[in-house]
């Protein structure tokens, strides 16, 4: 089997398969490392096609001996060609990647599908996790469907969608009052004090492997072929830098040919340390306080900065932040020219595309691959006021009033 | 006047598994890493490098982020909590 240790990114020291995070010599985030020598392309190949439809068809890919059987199967969300959005921006050829059409709408149902059958391998019956709020969701829900107990920390500002849709799955809610960065503080201490598994904390290395099966959906829904340019959102960084380890895990063992793509990463202005340290030409970040309306993405404090930054710069890209206006119009964008409404992070997302194609940043050739992270129904907020509803009597002619100027000749 | 120190998992090993540590006189958080470093051998290359703090590093005072203080310059007070913990990405 491949997956063979945890492994500092940093400094390289090993450690055993377990329930850790930072390196003891360093600190460095650890990450989990395979070989992948023994792998044949072919057989690897027809494993993924003749696999179930969901992420688990990347299980050779996966910190598992043999993929685990779980109740709420995610991933193989569609790669959708958006004729319309490439018609508006001028572009030849974008597509998006709708992840808000996983079991509770985003993105984090895959990294909770890793971190949940490792945490029960592990030995642990309580699942946690420091949340934004889509990871909430999920944790909550893939716990619940699992018959795991479960314990979801948020920020008490967090959208009211977000709060209800975590609730629903009976998980223990607690609501912090503070930041993000406060929450995931004090998740960090409570992972020291309590025999939980805390999915983006004593499990996030595996947890965080789940984001590479979103690399490896698009690849495989392109037919076993890379797009040029990601546009990828960014919060704490994780996602952005888990797409790129999954594309160079696949160009490694041959699935995939040619170079990496171009990665964009998306901020938003009331949050953007990374967007602000790559534009002051800076390796880390410094913490900021998030303000604004895009609070999935509002990690002040992101802990994989440094390498998101080397990845927009090793790969030719950028990271760009929008403001919440631009978010706002980047929602009804997506939303008018794709039939798709996603939450305040995808429009922050496509926000970016469109700033990129404004800038020329983008050649008449390229095919771009916009990733949707999650839902528009769990951020109502931000849509509310961005267009107007006609109220009229159920009359004929009170119709005709309000849309005379549609009057047919 | 005595500092809190909480003390992650990760640095238990060197500091024979104590959680906590108490630091007399100290005026910055630099004082009162210094004196735990003296108490601990083995801890300042751990988390420290070139006489900065490594970046995966997170201090805190009384749950302030010491990036929005001063520092290793942020002044400590009587009863200040002093938590150290590696940086986790969330999400």
């Amino acid at each position: 089997m491949s997956v063979e240790a945890l492994k500092c990114k940093e400094c390289g020291t090993r450690y055993p398969l377990d329930a850790r995070y930072a390196c003891e010599a360093c600190w460095g985030p650890l990450e989990v490392a395979y070989d992948f020598s023994s792998l044949d392309r072919e057989s690897a190949r027809r494993r993924i096609q003749a696999g179930p439809n969901s992420l688990w068809r990347y299980a050779d890919f996966l910190p598992f001996e043999s993929p685990p059987r779980t109740a709420l199967p995610a991933g193989m969300t569609p790669l959708v060609r958006a004729y319309r959005l490439a018609d508006r921006l001028g572009l030849r050829e974008v597509w998006v990647k709708n992840d808000a059409a996983n079991p509770t709408h985003s993105f984090k149902d895959r990294v909770v599908s890793v971190a949940l059958p490792k945490a029960r391998e592990l030995g642990y019956g309580v699942l946690a996790c420091a949340s934004t709020g889509n990871l909430a969701n999920a944790v909550a829900a893939h716990a619940a469907a699992n018959g795991l107990e479960s314990y979801v920390f948020v920020p008490s500002d967090l959208e009211e969608q977000k709060i209800l849709a975590t609730g629903v799955y009976g998980t223990n809610l607690i609501s912090v009052r503070g930041s993000y960065d406060d929450v995931n503080r004090l998740c960090t201490q409570l992972a020291d004090e309590r025999d939980w598994a805390f999915v983006n904390v004593n499990l996030r290395p595996y947890y965080a492997e789940g984001s590479k099966t979103l690399a490896f959906e698009i690849a495989e829904q392109l037919g076993f072929e890379q797009p040029d340019r990601v546009v990828v959102p960014i919060a704490s960084g994780s996602l952005f830098t888990k797409i790129a380890r999954g594309l160079d895990e696949w160009r490694s063992v041959g699935l995939l040919e040619g170079d990496a793509p171009v990665f964009n990463g998306a901020q938003a202005e009331g949050c953007s340390p990374v967007a602000q340290a790559y534009g002051a030409g800076l390796d880390v970040c410094r913490p900021v306080k998030p303000t604004g309306i895009a609070k999935s993405l509002a990690i002040g404090n992101p802990a994989d900065g440094p390498y998101a930054l080397d990845l927009a710069r090793r790969s030719g890209g950028s990271i760009d932040a929008v403001s919440d206006d631009e978010i706002r119009e980047g929602i009804r964008l997506l939303a008018e020219t794709t039939g798709i409404f996603t939450e305040t992070a995808g429009g922050t997302t496509t926000a970016v595309l469109k700033k990129l194609a404004d800038r020329g940043d983008i050649d008449a050739g390229e095919r771009v691959v916009l990733v949707i992270t999650g839902e528009g129904l769990k951020t109502l907020d931000a849509v509310r006021g961005t267009f107007e509803a006609h109220e009229i009597d159920p009359t004929v002619d009170s119709f005709s009033d309000a849309f005379a100027s549609a009057q047919p000749v | 006047m005595s500092v809190t120190v909480k003390i992650p998992t990760q640095l238990r090993t060197v500091t024979a598994g104590d959680s906590e540590a108490s630091v007399e006189d100290a005026r910055t958080v630099g004082d009162v890493l210094d004196g735990l470093y003296e108490r601990y051998d083995g801890l300042r290359e751990r988390i420290a490098e070139d006489g900065d703090l490594r970046r995966f590093v997170n201090v805190y005072v009384d749950g302030e982020d010491i990036r929005f203080l001063d520092g290793l310059e942020t002044q400590v007070e009587d009863g200040d909590e002093v938590t150290i913990l590696p940086a986790v990405a969330g999400g």
